[in-house]
């Protein structure tokens, strides 16, 4: 049943610009998640390196990181699925480790953004959709969101009112977040005042406060056989459950739009696997890079009903002291979303937490986390279950 | 010079404001557009009919399809109004992108430009029509039935 650990995490600040290349920057978070796990380089079988290629100058980083961070001569690959790209890492550590190919397996999360003006980058988040059949409308990620939020107030009578609250919780905790791009608080009132930049419109009905921002930055997570994480762990979290779902990328080809389908499936093979139920959760990361993914996220993940995800946050039940929370460590709407290096932020929070060394949001006895990651808009979703 | 290069039917960079695929074996899409048509395909051997057009059925691995028309009136499902484009879009802000239900198919695409938001909302009837963009590229809009 426990076939692999994490037992070292580990994550660099996120910033609007990195001041270093990106085998500097992967290196923050590796440094960390290896002084974490107690390791040297050496004990490390083989690496998975983890970003979207479109923002990188530098072909095939695996190699580059490789030795940068000495891991020569063990095997590394690259992989990607867009902003979920590391919890895809981490399920082929899984797999490495769990199908006794290797015992220990580094998964390396990184995205320099800022390596291209911000037009560029918005043209190349354009294109992780259609870019035979989409792409030539003029298409945005705030839009393909945007499109969620219209189904989701639609058929639900969900409000902007509570998109801004999801904001507004996010910076409650992001301000406690010294790794976070935005520190600053979010009152909901300005949503309201149009001289705010929080209530500029970006694509209807979402605005500027309902985006998480880009952000360079890097995640590291060792994942160990469970043996080894026994021999050299005090605190190994487990990994019970993976769940992995893709959905048609373009919009024309999916059912619904008040939710992610790929979450949903995702969701029920995690939780099948793990053997637990939504209402085991203790506490939970989900991927925030709107306001209305979270808020479809407390639906698809079963902590609310369908429709009832808004009762959630108007309960403030996803605070640090409430049934679920969720996203206390700020979210992708505080921490900023440096696409490959995010999954590997939220498992990072998740895994700090079951250890009790979450500090200032630490929640009480967590015993069971989730960690909902999602590639594009729905295109890829992971769902992961971790615990002690 | 490259050479054949004229061979290469490169109809498909016509569609859409800024095009991102020249080669495509449904170039005659682009070639229906200019006719004023648009247009989806349907497997011959089974059935289905396929929005955004295929050259392959993914249901029976049939690769022989037929062209049909996008006609009639569906219901808009969802949509939003960009305040922002993306590289090569800035001079048609703001416009707002759809998804319009055909039953068989879904589309997605622009709303025509003059069409308020204001005057959206879901579940409401509209039509598909052939456009051409002032910068010459062709693609399709949705109005209002
Ligand atoms: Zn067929």
């Amino acid at each position: 049943m426990k076939k692999a650990a994490i037992i070292g995490v580990g994550q660099s600040t996120f910033v609007r610009s990195y001041p270093g290349s990106i085998r500097e920057l992967a290196f923050e978070g590796f440094k960390e998640a290896m002084k974490d796990a107690g390791l040297t380089s050496d004990q490390i079988d083989a690496s998975v390196v983890c970003s979207a290629p479109e923002y990188d100058k530098q072909r095939s980083p695996a190699g580059v990181f490789a030795e940068y961070l000495g891991l020569n001569p063990g095997p590394t690959f690259y992989v990607e699925t867009l902003c979920s790209s590391s919890s895809t890492g981490l399920r082929l550590a899984y797999s490495l480790v769990a199908s006794g190919l290797h015992e220990t397996v580094a998964v390396i999360g990184f995205q320099k953004m800022s390596e291209i003006s911000s037009a560029e980058s918005q043209e190349r988040m354009g294109r992780g959709a259609d870019i035979q059949w989409e792409s030539p409308f003029g298409t945005m990620m705030p839009a393909y969101y945007a499109m969620y939020a219209r189904g989701h107030m639609e058929a639900y009578g969900t409000s902007l009112e509570d998109l801004a609250a999801i904001r507004v919780k996010a910076a409650t905790y992001g301000q406690l977040n010294d790794r976070a791009v935005y520190r600053k608080p979010v009152t909901a009132d300005m949503f309201n005042d149009p001289e705010n930049m929080m209530s500029n419109p970006v694509a209807s009905p979402l605005r500027v406060g309902d985006c998480c921002a880009n952000a360079d930055g890097s995640s590291c997570i060792i994942v160990a056989s469970a043996e080894k994480a026994k021999a050299v762990c005090d605190k190994p979290v487990w990994i019970l459950g993976l769940g992995a779902a893709s959905a048609p990328v373009n919009l024309a080809g999916r059912d619904v739009f008040n939710g992610l389908d790929v979450a949903r499936r995702a969701a029920d093979q995690a939780y099948r696997m793990a053997g637990v139920g939504p209402k085991d959760i203790d506490v939970a990361e989900v991927h925030d890079c709107f306001t209305i993914a979270e808020m479809m996220a407390y639906e698809d993940l079963g902590f609310a009903e369908r429709g009832q995800g808004k009762e959630l946050i108007r309960a403030k039940a996803t605070y640090q002291d409430g049934e679920i929370p969720v996203n206390i460590d700020g979210g992708l709407l505080s921490k900023g979303h440096p696409i490959g290096a995010t999954g590997g932020s939220q498992i990072r929070t998740i895994v700090l937490q079951l250890r009790g060394e979450a500090g200032q949001i630490q929640v009480k006895n967590p015993r069971i986390g989730l960690v909902h990651n999602i590639g594009g808009v729905g295109l890829y979703g992971n769902v992961t279950i971790l615990g002690i | 010079m490259g050479k054949a290069k004229k061979d290469i039917d490169d109809r498909f960079k016509k569609f859409g404001t800024v095009g991102f695929t020249a080669t495509t074996k449904v170039n005659d899409f682009v070639t229906h557009l200019e006719e004023g048509k648009v247009t989806g395909t349907r497997c011959k051997n089974c059935g289905k009919s396929y929005f955004p057009p295929r050259a392959d059925c993914s249901r029976c691995l049939n690769s022989e399809m037929e062209w049909f028309p996008v006609e009639g009136n569906g219901k808009l499902v969802t949509f939003s109004r960009l305040s922002f484009g993306p590289a090569g879009f800035k001079e048609d802000i703001p416009y707002t992108i759809a998804v319009v239900d055909y039953g068989d198919y879904k589309v997605f695409g622009r709303i025509a430009d003059g069409i308020d938001e204001g005057e959206l909302s879901v579940g409401m009837e509209m039509t598909t029509r052939a456009n051409r963009l002032p910068n010459g590229q062709l693609n399709y809009v949705f109005e209002k039935a």
